[in-house]
């Protein structure tokens, strides 16, 4: 009985299961990566609608408010119904500029030690350190500038506020110093070694190779590395959320409260804002305009790192 | 003779400037660990961890932050490790090199710069109004999603880029499928650096707070979620909210709060260090 089974399967059979088989991979590999290119397609189509939200919302907005109100306006109070965004913009500026002050001298120098000083057994050490200090949350530093960095620096500036410019830009310059100092890392490491040898062999110390040879050579990945920070210290939200305060103030004087375009959003967004309302609207106008600064910055990053690169 | 000690005593003058803001930054981080510790560490014990959210300090808890942060978790990591392997799959085995490949490279690269604001103002429009899904868990953990894609994205590209053409050549050889090839050879040798570069995304997004407040995550939670469409709140949001508090005991509090997020990000760090060292294959 189970012979005369077996024998039932015969030749032919195989040759059409086989078949059967063939067309069930033909199947497969057809499907398969339209799967893949429609997953693919999810990044463009989020890129889409970040530019369709921001696009229909403010252009609701700007039906409202002209634009030349919104960008030439000195009064952010859109609860009274003023809505010009420049005290937003020159505090997002003066954040990053403060931030900018404390991360590229600590940064680059930094990159410099662990790339051209440091022993290989330092860095290994120092590197993951470095990262540590990127993947802490942005809340925690928030925490630290309000509860720890503001007290110190009243402790030397007495007029200063609670929520200040000064103590937000500070801990966001240490947030991104670990960017500026891996991403130079990563260019003055592939610097290659003859260009050192070679300068070296002509009789210049140590630092003289790394002004004149090393960073000259590695110029274009640290700028980029630099724009690319500054550009997250213009999106940063939750350190300046809680430590530089709510209030806009159109000034330049690191000792006041003022107020982000990221920590506008935030308020907008969590007040009791209702859908639809001006505020409502206001928040994308706003997101629009740090959406811009950002992009600009990121462009501009891939351009010099491109555009620039050295070759060896 | 001047002029060459000169230029030695710059060149060690300038090592120790090197040296020395290197420091600064080491101590940055040592002060930051060292006040959370000091100002959470009282205040952290069992209860903390089993509370819901109190008006009170000494009854306040970060249960349901926990809980809300798990939850999100695990409808993040699915999603986004999907998508995100798959894209990475498609531009490295399966693109053409023509513009829209390099546009949809270059799409993900502009993605990966946005701030995370923005993604939050992009899952308010969508997935909070559009799609009518409210202040609950599945907006908040769609947007995280869309928000760690970019990153998951390029560390899987990398991770299938490092698997050597050689074995999808010998494979192909053996009679397989491109598919095979795929399913059977290269992703098995990519997996380590793929789960590696998942698990930081993954833990930046545990972190991330403010995209959650734009989407809705509430403060005031006192159960943990039973469904898709409940509302929500995570550990960030929790800390975020205590931090706000003018008194000073909250303080305390929100420093217990950090100590729990950043020993699970710790925990999370190492074991994609762990994975990375363990299973790099070298071919």
């Amino acid at each position: 009985m189970n012979t005369h089974q077996e024998h039932k399967y015969s030749v032919q059979e195989m040759i059409s299961d086989k078949k059967s088989k063939k067309n069930l991979f033909n199947v497969t590999e057809k499907i398969v990566p339209l799967f893949l290119l429609l997953c693919a397609v999810i990044s463009v189509l989020t890129t889409a609608g970040i530019l369709f939200t921001l696009l229909r919302e403010s252009i609701t907005f700007f039906s409202e408010v002209s634009l030349a109100e919104f960008y030439l306006g000195t009064q952010w109070s859109p609860w009274s119904g003023k809505f010009g965004v420049f005290p937003l913009i020159t505090g997002t500026l003066l954040i990053t500029a403060i931030a900018t002050c404390v991360a590229l001298p600590i940064g680059i120098a930094s990159a410099i030690y662990l790339s051209e000083y440091a022993s290989n057994r330092s860095r290994k050490i120092i590197k993951p350190i470095l990262e540590i200090l990127a993947g802490i949350p942005t809340v925690v530093y928030g925490f630290f500038a309000l509860t720890f960095v503001t007290p110190i620096l009243q402790s030397v500036f007495p007029e200063l506020k609670i929520f200040n410019a000064l103590s937000a830009g500070i801990v966001v310059g240490i947030m991104i110093t670990p960017m500026i100092a891996s991403l130079s890392e990563d260019a003055m490491n592939s610097v290659p070694n003859r260009l050192r040898e070679g300068a070296m062999a002509l009789g210049s110390t140590k630092l003289e190779v790394t002004i004149k040879v090393i960073i000259p050579a590695a110029l274009s990945g640290i700028i980029a590395s630099i724009v690319l920070a500054v550009s997250r210290a213009l999106g940063e939200t939750m350190i300046v959320t809680i430590a530089a305060g709510a209030t806009p103030n159109l000034t330049f004087d690191p000792m006041q409260s003022i107020q982000t375009l990221t920590a506008f959003i935030v308020q907008g967004a969590t007040g009791d804002t209702s859908y639809g309302s001006n505020i409502y609207f206001s928040i994308y106008a706003v997101g629009i305009t740090l959406f811009v600064f950002t992009f600009a910055m990121n462009l501009f990053a891939q351009y010099i790192s491109r555009k620039f690169r050295e070759d060896y | 003779m001047s002029r060459m000690r000169r230029r030695i005593i710059l060149n060690q003058t300038f090592k120790y400037v090197f040296i020395f803001a290197m420091s600064l930054a080491l101590i940055a981080l040592s002060v930051l660990i060292y006040r959370i510790l000091s100002q959470g560490l009282g205040h952290l014990n069992i209860d903390f961890l089993r509370q819901y959210p109190a008006p009170y300090p000494d009854k306040a808890g970060l249960f349901a932050g926990i809980m809300g942060s798990l939850y999100l978790m695990l409808l993040i990591a699915p999603i986004s490790i999907t998508i995100g392997v798959s894209t990475a799959l498609y531009l490295e085995e399966y693109a053409a090199k023509n513009k829209f490949t390099r546009f949809i490279q270059t799409n993900v690269q502009n993605l990966a710069g946005v701030p995370s604001i923005v993604f939050g103002l992009l899952g308010l429009t969508f997935f909070v109004y559009l799609f009518s899904f409210g202040y609950t868990l599945i907006a908040g953990a769609l947007t995280m999603s869309l928000l760690i894609l970019p990153v998951i994205v390029v560390a899987s590209q990398e991770a299938i880029r490092f698997v050597p053409n050689e074995i999808r050549q010998a494979s192909i050889a053996m009679g397989a499928t491109k598919w095979q090839t795929i399913w059977r050879i290269v992703l098995p040798a990519a997996i380590p650096g793929i789960l590696t570069g998942s698990i930081l995304a993954l833990s930046r997004a545990i972190g991330e707070t403010a995209p959650l407040i734009i989407v809705g995550a509430a403060a005031a939670i006192y159960t943990i979620p039973d469904s898709l469409t409940s509302k929500y709140t995570a550990m960030p949001i929790q800390i975020y909210n205590w931090t706000s508090r003018p008194q000073e005991e909250w303080q305390y509090i929100a420093g217990a709060g950090i100590i729990v997020l950043l020993v699970i990000l710790l925990l999370m760090n190492s074991i994609a260090i762990w994975i990375r060292n363990k299973f790099q294959s070298r071919y």
